[in-house]
C-alpha cells in the first residue's frame, strides 16, 4: 500500500481512484466480435473525436468495488446513527420501500413505454397525486420537480404564468427573513424582486410589516409553516387575508410538512401552491444531493399551468395529457424521479391516515422533549412550544468561553452523532437547529441530550477540547476557510 | 472598533465622506458576525446603486449576505484587492477592506445614516 502519498500531499489513507491506476489494466475484457469491426472514425465525425485518449483510471473491477466500498465506510448515514439536521427532516427510510421500488414492473419499465404498456406505473402516480392532494388540501399535484428548490421554481413559474394570462404585471415576491435561502434565490431566478419582511419577537412573520409591504405589485409571498424556527406561524389566517385581498398568491415552502401531517392542511389555510419534499416528509432517500422528489400541489385556478404531461384518469385507464396550452412546459425529463414516487406511495399506504397523524405528533413530542432537556444550558431566543424542530443559540458559550457553535457541532461528532444544522436560520446568532424526527427512541434522544449537555460543560471547564474537535474522526478539523478561498476541485496527474 | 468619523447604516455598512464622494465598506460588527469572508461580489464601476437596496453579496464560511447601499448614486471605484484577498474585510474592515466608492446623487442622504454613538447602541455594544 505505497502509492498513496502523492505530490499533492493527500493523506495516505485517502487515495483517489487514479492512485490505483496501472497502465493497460481493464475492468472487463470482451471476446473478439464475430461481426466485421467498423473503425470509430467511420462512425463518428472527426470533429467529435478526441485527439488524445481520456485520462481515465485503468483499474480492475475489484479495485473499483474495494475503493468505493472503503469510502462508503467513511460516510455517516441515518442507518448508522442519530442525524438531527434541522430543516432537513433526515428521517429513517423504511427498507420495505426498497422492495417496492425494485419490483421489476417499476424498476425495469422503459421511460418511453407507451401509456398502454405502463398502466401500473401511471396508476401509481395518479393515486399518489390523489393521496397527496387529500393530505395537503390542494387540488392537483405534479411530480416532475427533482427537489424542493426545483419545486419552488415550478411553483413560481406557474404563479408568473397565472398573472401573465390575467394581464397583471406584478414584480415582487415577499420572503420572511427566517426563510431558507432557496426561497429568495427562486424568486430572483423567476425574475422577481425580493422583498424581505422581518420576523417579530415571537418568531412569527411580522403582520404589520407585511401589511406595509403588500400591494398590487406583489405576486406572491413565500412562507414556510411551521417556519424555520420550528414555530407555527400563528398569524397565518391574517397573512392569508392580507395577501389575497391584494390579489397576491400564497406559496408554502412545505419542507416542514412533517410537523403537521394529518393535523392541518395547507390548502385549508389558504395556500395556493406548495411544494412537498418527498425526500423529507415521505421517507424517500435524502442526502448525497439526490435524486430527490419535490412534488408541487396547486389549487384549481393554477392547474392549467402545471408542467406537462399531466396524468389523467379515465375510470380504470390512465393516460398522459400533453395538450395543455397554458402549461409552463416541461421542467424535468419524463415524470420526475419515479423510483422515489414508488417509495412515497409505499410509505403513505403503509402508514395510513392515522399513522401519518401519529408521525407528526411524535415528531413534535420528540422535539419538545429534547428542547426541555437542553434549554437550561443553552440560550433559547424564541421560547415557545416548538413543532418538529427548535433553534437554540450558542451565544452564551461564545461570549463566556470563546467556544463557537461551530466548535460544539464538531465536538458532537466525537460523541458519535451527526451535527445539527448550524448558523441557520440567519436571524438567530450562533444558531443550533435540531430536528430529531419521529423515529427516534427516548433512549437515543437521551443519549444525544446527554452529549450536548456534556459539551456545554466542556465549553466551560475545558474549552480547548471543544475548540480543537473533532478528535476521533478520520480527518480532524478541516480548513474551511482555505477550502473556500482556494478550492482544489479536481485531481491532476502528477 | 467603530471610527467616529464614519456614518453607519442599519445593515452594517459604513460610509466615509471623501470630498464629494463616499467610500463604503462593512463594519467590524458585520465582519465578526460573518466570520471569515471568502468571497465578495461587487458591481462594476458605472453601476447605479439605490439607498438600502442590495448592491453586492458577501460570502463567508457561515453565510451569504446582501450588501445594502447606504446612499443612492453611481459606483466610481471598486476595490480590486477583494477578488484575491477577501480576508482583508475581516482584518481591516475600515481600511484595506473597503468595497466601493460612490458618487452620491445627493449627499444629504447621509443624514439618514447613524452617527457612531447611535450605531453602537443599535448593535448592543453601548447602553442607550
Ligand atoms: C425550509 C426549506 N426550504 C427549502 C429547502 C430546499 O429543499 P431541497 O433541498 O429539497 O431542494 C430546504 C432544504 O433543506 C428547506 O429546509
Amino acid at each position: 500500500m505505497t502509492p498513496f502519498d502523492n505530490a499533492q500531499g493527500r493523506p495516505r489513507d485517502f487515495p483517489v481512484i487514479f492512485d490505483f491506476s496501472v497502465p493497460g489494466r481493464v475492468g472487463s475484457s470482451y471476446p473478439n466480435p464475430d461481426v466485421p469491426d467498423t473503425p470509430l472514425e467511420q462512425l463518428i465525425p472527426a470533429s467529435q473525436l478526441r485527439k488524445e485518449p481520456a485520462a481515465l483510471p485503468e483499474v480492475s473491477e475489484l479495485d473499483v468495488v474495494r475503493h468505493y466500498t472503503r469510502l462508503s465506510h467513511r460516510n455517516f448515514s441515518i442507518d448508522e446513527g442519530f442525524y438531527p439536521l434541522g430543516s432537513c427532516t433526515m428521517k429513517y427510510n423504511p427498507k420495505i420501500h426498497e422492495d417496492a421500488a425494485r419490483l421489476a414492473g417499476f424498476a425495469r419499465l422503459h421511460p418511453y413505454a407507451p401509456a398502454e404498456g405502463a398502466q401500473g406505473a401511471l396508476r401509481l402516480i395518479c393515486e399518489l397525486e390523489e393521496l397527496l392532494a387529500e393530505i395537503s388540501g390542494m387540488d392537483r399535484v405534479t411530480f416532475q420537480p427533482a427537489a424542493g428548490a426545483h419545486g419552488e421554481l415550478t411553483g413560481l413559474l406557474m404563479i408568473r404564468a397565472y398573472f401573465e394570462t390575467r394581464g397583471e404585471r406584478r414584480t415582487k415576491v415577499i420572503v420572511p427573513d427566517s426563510a431558507h435561502g432557496t426561497n429568495p434565490a427562486t424568486a430572483a431566478m423567476v425574475g422577481y424582486q425580493v422583498v424581505t419582511v422581518k420576523s417579530d419577537a415571537r418568531g412569527n412573520m411580522d403582520v404589520r410589516a407585511l401589511r406595509e409591504a403588500m400591494d398590487g405589485s406583489v405576486a406572491a409571498i413565500m412562507l414556510t409553516n411551521p417556519n424555520t424556527l420550528g414555530l407555527f406561524e400563528e398569524p397565518i389566517l391574517d397573512v392569508e387575508e392580507i395577501v389575497h385581498r391584494a390579489g397576491g398568491q400564497l406559496y408554502l415552502d412545505g419542507a416542514n410538512f412533517n410537523a403537521v401531517l394529518g393535523v392541518t392542511r395547507p390548502g385549508d389555510q389558504g395556500f395556493d401552491v406548495m411544494h412537498m419534499n418527498l425526500h423529507k416528509t415521505f421517507t424517500t432517500p435524502h442526502g448525497g444531493g439526490g435524486p430527490g422528489a419535490g412534488a408541487v400541489g396547486v389549487k384549481a385556478h393554477l392547474a392549467p399551468f402545471l408542467p406537462v404531461p399531466v396524468i389523467e384518469r379515465d375510470g380504470e385507464r390512465f393516460r398522459l395529457d400533453d395538450q395543455r396550452p397554458q402549461s409552463i412546459g416541461k421542467i424535468r425529463a419524463f415524470y420526475g424521479n419515479f423510483g422515489n414516487l414508488v417509495r412515497a406511495y409505499a410509505y403513505i399506504r403503509s402508514m395510513g391516515a392515522d399513522g401519518l397523524r401519529q408521525v407528526a405528533e411524535t415528531a413534535v413530542l420528540n422535539a419538545n422533549y429534547l428542547l426541555a432537556r437542553l434549554r437550561s444550558r443553552f440560550d433559547l431566543p424564541y421560547d415557545r412550544l416548538c413543532k418538529h424542530e427548535f433553534v437554540l443559540s450558542g451565544a452564551r458559550q461564545k461570549r463566556q468561553h470563546g467556544v463557537a457553535t461551530r466548535d460544539m457541532a464538531k465536538r458532537i461528532l466525537d460523541y458519535g452523532f451527526h451535527a445539527p444544522t448550524i448558523y441557520f436560520p440567519l436571524i438567530v446568532e450562533e444558531a443550533i437547529m435540531i430536528e430529531p424526527t419521529e423515529t427516534e427512541s427516548k433512549r437515543t434522544l437521551d443519549e444525544f441530550a446527554d452529549a450536548m449537555l456534556a459539551i456545554a460543560r466542556e465549553a466551560q471547564d475545558d474549552p480547548e477540547v471543544v475548540k480543537t474537535a473533532p478528535h476521533s474522526t478520520p480527518v480532524k478539523r478541516l480548513d474551511e476557510v482555505r477550502a473556500a478561498r482556494q478550492p482544489d476541485l479536481r485531481w491532476k496527474p502528477r | 472598533m467603530y471610527p467616529k468619523d464614519l456614518r453607519y447604516s442599519s445593515e452594517h455598512e459604513w460610509v466615509r465622506v471623501e470630498g464629494g464622494r463616499v467610500r463604503v465598506g462593512i463594519t467590524r460588527f458585520a465582519a465578526d458576525r460573518l466570520t471569515d469572508v471568502v468571497f465578495v461580489e461587487l458591481p462594476a464601476a458605472g453601476a447605479k446603486v439605490t439607498f438600502m437596496q442590495p448592491f453586492g453579496v458577501v460570502e463567508s464560511v457561515k453565510a451569504v449576505s446582501d450588501l445594502y447601499a447606504p446612499l443612492s448614486g453611481t459606483v466610481v471605484e471598486v476595490n480590486p484587492a477583494l477578488v484575491d484577498s477577501p480576508e482583508v474585510v475581516n482584518s481591516d474592515p475600515y481600511g484595506k477592506g473597503w468595497m466601493i466608492v460612490v458618487q452620491p446623487d445627493d449627499l444629504r442622504e447621509l443624514e439618514r445614516l447613524m452617527p457612531v454613538d447611535q450605531y453602537v447602541v443599535a448593535i448592543g455594544e453601548a447602553a442607550p
